[in-house]
């Protein structure tokens, strides 16, 4: 009784987590706060690391906290917290309901884990490239964005309609706009891989390729509590071993290796002759992982591993490079010097060290104007977050994207700033403008504009056409996505490298006096 | 003529006969039969009427008095008045006193019809900027629709920026909310329906919000401000946020396209509120500085004869603004103010 209860435990609680954090990014109605929101990443690894280091405070010490954890009960972070593990747990069961998959022990790839795990932190002072693909909750952030959303979304439209034909509105629509862009394909590949890993190999992207794992893995060896097999009462019957998800329990020489137990608790469960405890132990646990000659599967699978890990290492080294794009043109074709980075990051280079790409911001846009890049900032940034004027403008007044950053890469921003944060300056294409090419009234650029940084001046006889103030834009892109003309836009943002602060428009009360009689 | 529209979709054919009966019946009763045929049909069958070229018919059995009038016109009664214009009051007094005097809001909404109400609210500010409609007329409206015996009031707009921040920091979501009113969205494509408009010159077709095709009444509720496209925005340019792809219009000559949409949707009744009014830095403002109180309004069925009258509570002249003059040559409506039964009502 009481050996279950631990896993149902662990369960519940993973579940909690796993689906809260899965609402969050799938949540088109916006009905979680930013602050709920915000609260459930606390404890989120890599976020949490990536932002102590900006911001050293009690508000970003979630990854010590799971230090501490670990240090005392084991890699729980990775059983109840990391949504990719609870990921991994759901399909694995799901699998398991047409074909049951018995684990069997193997040895640790510890060169490959170390491996990952030294490039990992040898990066982050570079940028969060390596970091972005290998962190777990920000690889899990772009399927649940990319993948869960879109089906999300096509579920409400579709009983929104059905209620318009029953004559209710509701239920409204959702106009996501789902291109198939990179970050989508990327996703996909990954969630087939580790769908495929977890089916045949149990836990081994935790236990090889997450740097979180290996980290919180290697803590594991010396934590307090840990699972020992009690060798008195144990009858070598390998239940646990067939149900350990990590394949870390060695049933024959009744040896469990903690440093890639994720404390599930399902070995517990599976005794029969409750042989295993779950104690504390002061005794640091080795696994001394004796020589074995590779299958040819596993060569395979090293293979892939070593590729990525290659793959990875080459671009480390362009991580070093800022993007920096050819002069700006001021001819038709628009052609942005730097990408706009959203409100809150600073820089262009702070944003390309702290964002890893878990793409909440993007899902939590209600403009939908951030979305995920590709080659935008050059391969180092891939993924990452940026302002996409053609799907829409960054709201005056919102500044939602800074508040629920898990990373630090949008740090908070006062509603009142944000009205002065400058993203970029907008330049204006006079040979594209509509009023210069067809005579005729267009101005929706400065429709649009929120300070009137776009403003129109007299042209040809009653004709107005657009004139930029940038002292005064923001460079939130209201004005290029308003314009009607294509292929190439009359008027567009180039982002800042770094964010500035833009003038306050001038506010003087108009002098129009209220008539008291009717003009006509 | 009709029934042959239907019979061409060999799909709906099933759906459709099951209301034959119910049609028949209406027809040979010569009664409103939109409200009595559900919603996806209604909609079918207005597009495939209007592409068939019986709009003509189609305007005589739904009772309009106008026979020029193409297209998408609502139920219209002569009032006492072509115009009325309030000055010096809340924006809900304003609008008690003159619809009174143009007969009281039964003359425009029957018992048991569906009303549309569109306001300005294109813009996520607050209602002191003035670039959204005034909450408080919009809410008196949905009340007198009610009042009239309206089944159902709905509210909507195609906005400018995010379309729930616009709707609930306008004030017009809670507003029309606590009178009755269904709040509806505007901001997928699929509420849109494609209608073609005969005698555009630029806009030959559109997209149109399905409320505005299935409704009985229109009421279009825009508010004075300046515009730096259109020069002014008041009922005609208001009724872009009943359209999809409003890029168009300002690719294919804005004005010329504005003229083009009013020659084809023509709402029951038309209320300009210039209660605030935003003289620079229109559409959406900068700051509340931009805005002064003028405490106007104007009602008339005739949207031409109601923005040449607040294009001159604004201050400018109703011939300089283009739009107005098209839509005057096109025989939209009157221009000249001269010509008009003008109700002045001071408060």
């Amino acid at each position: 009784m009481h050996r279950s209860v631990l896993k149902i435990t662990r369960i519940v609680v993973s579940l909690i987590f796993f689906f809260i954090t899965l609402f969050a990014f799938a949540d088109i109605w916006h009905l979680l706060s930013a602050g709920l929101t915000h609260d459930i990443l606390y404890l989120q690894f890599v976020p949490s690391f990536l932002k102590f280091i900006t911001v050293p405070a009690l508000a970003s010490a979630g990854y010590i906290l799971i230090i501490l954890f670990t240090a005392i009960f084991g890699r729980i972070y990775c059983s109840s917290v990391c949504p990719l593990g609870s990921l991994q747990d759901i399909t694995a069961k799901i699998a398991g309901w047409f074909r049951k998959k018995k684990m069997k022990f193997s040895n640790a790839t510890n060169w490959l884990r170390y491996s990952f795990l030294a490039l990992a932190i040898i990066s982050i002072p570079a940028g969060s490239f390596v970091i972005s693909l290998l962190d777990p909750f920000s690889n899990s952030g772009r399927i649940f964005n990319s993948l869960l959303k879109p089906c999300v979304v096509g579920v409400n439209n579709l009983f929104a309609k059905l209620l318009i034909k029953s004559g209710s509105y509701g239920m409204s629509m959702v106009d996501d706009k789902m291109a198939v862009s990179a970050a989508l394909v990327f996703s996909l590949c990954f969630l087939v891989l580790i769908t495929i890993l977890v089916i045949r190999n149990g836990r081994i992207f935790c236990n090889t390729v997450c740097p979180v794992g290996t980290m919180l893995g290697f803590i594991t060896r010396f934590s307090l509590f840990r699972f020992r097999i009690n060798n008195q009462t144990c009858t070598n019957c390998f239940r646990c071993e067939v149900s350990c998800k990590s394949g870390c329990i060695d049933s024959k020489n009744e040896i469990i290796d903690s440093s890639r137990c994720v404390s599930c608790f399902n070995c517990m469960n599976a005794c029969s002759s409750g042989a295993i405890k779950y104690s504390i132990s002061r005794k640091a646990s080795y696994v001394k992982t004796p020589v074995v000659i590779d299958d040819g599967r596993r060569d395979k699978l090293k293979l892939i591993f070593a590729s990525v890990f290659a793959f990875s290492g080459f671009s480390f080294i362009k991580a070093f490079v800022l993007p920096e794009g050819k002069g700006l043109n001021t001819t038709r074709p628009v052609k942005k010097k730097y990408q706009v980075t959203p409100p809150g990051s600073l820089s262009l280079k702070y944003f390309g060290e702290k964002c890893t790409a878990c793409h909440l911001c993007v899902s939590a846009c209600p403009s939908q104007v951030i979305r995920p890049s590709f080659m935008e900032y050059g391969l180092q940034g891939i993924f990452q977050a940026h302002m996409d004027y053609n799907s829409g403008y960054c709201n005056f007044e919102c500044t939602l994207c800074t508040e629920v950053c898990p990373s630090g890469a949008l740090l908070p921003v006062s509603k009142t700033d944000k009205k002065l944060l400058q993203l970029g300056k907008s330049y204006f294409i006079k040979e594209n403008c509509i009023v210069f090419t067809d005579n005729t009234d267009c101005g929706a650029c400065s429709e649009h504009c929120p300070t009137k940084a776009v403003h129109m001046v007299p042209y040809k006889g009653k004709l107005k056409i657009p004139e930029v103030n940038n002292k005064i834009c923001v460079g939130c892109g209201a004005c290029e996505y308003a314009c009607p003309v294509k292929p190439f836009k009359a008027i567009y943002v180039d982002g800042n490298p770094v964010h500035l602060l833009a003038q306050k428009p001038e506010e003087k009360q108009h002098p129009k006096k209220n008539g008291e009689d009717f003009p006509f | 003529m009709i029934y042959s529209s239907y019979l061409s979709n060999s799909k709906q054919f099933v759906n459709n006969f099951k209301l034959l009966p119910e049609m028949m019946f209406n027809l040979l009763t010569l009664r409103c039969f939109f409200e009595n045929i559900s919603g996806m049909k209604r909609r079918d069958f207005f597009k495939k009427s209007i592409g068939a070229g019986v709009a003509g018919g189609l305007t005589f059995m739904i009772g309009s008095s106008s026979s020029k009038l193409l297209g998408n016109s609502f139920l219209m009664n002569d009032p006492a008045y072509d115009l009325v214009a309030v000055k010096g009051g809340e924006p809900d007094l304003m609008f008690d006193k003159a619809i009174e005097s143009l007969g009281g809001m039964g003359k425009f909404v029957k018992k048991g019809q569906t009303v549309v109400v569109k306001p300005n609210m294109g813009w996520d500010v607050a209602p002191e900027m003035a670039a959204n409609t005034n909450p408080k007329l919009i809410g008196r409206i949905v009340k007198l629709c009610y009042n009239a015996g309206a089944k159902k009031v709905m509210v909507f707009d195609n906005t400018c920026d995010q379309w729930q921040k616009c709707y609930k920091n306008s004030g017009i979501e809670k507003a029309a909310k606590d009178a009755g009113a269904e709040v509806v969205p505007g901001n997928a494509e699929s509420y849109y329906h494609e209608v073609e408009i005969k005698n555009g010159k630029n806009l030959k077709k559109a997209k149109v919000h399905e409320l505005i095709l299935e409704s009985n009444v229109f009421i279009n509720v825009p508010v004075i401000k300046h515009h730096s496209s259109a020069d002014i925005t008041l009922a005609m340019k208001n009724l872009m946020g009943v359209v999809w792809d409003r890029r168009y219009w300002h690719r294919n000559n804005l004005h010329q396209c504005i003229a083009d949409f009013s020659s084809y949707c023509k709402p029951t009744l038309n209320v300009i509120d210039g209660y605030r009014i935003m003289m620079r830095n229109g559409p959406r403002g900068v700051s509340g500085e931009d805005v002064t109180l003028s405490r106007s309004l104007i009602l008339s069925t005739d949207i031409v004869a109601a923005d040449a009258a607040g294009v001159k509570i604004f201050g400018s002249d109703p011939k300089n603004i283009d739009y107005l003059r098209i839509a005057s040559e096109m025989k939209s409506g009157e221009i000249n103010l001269e010509k008009l039964n003008i109700n002045r009502i001071k408060l």
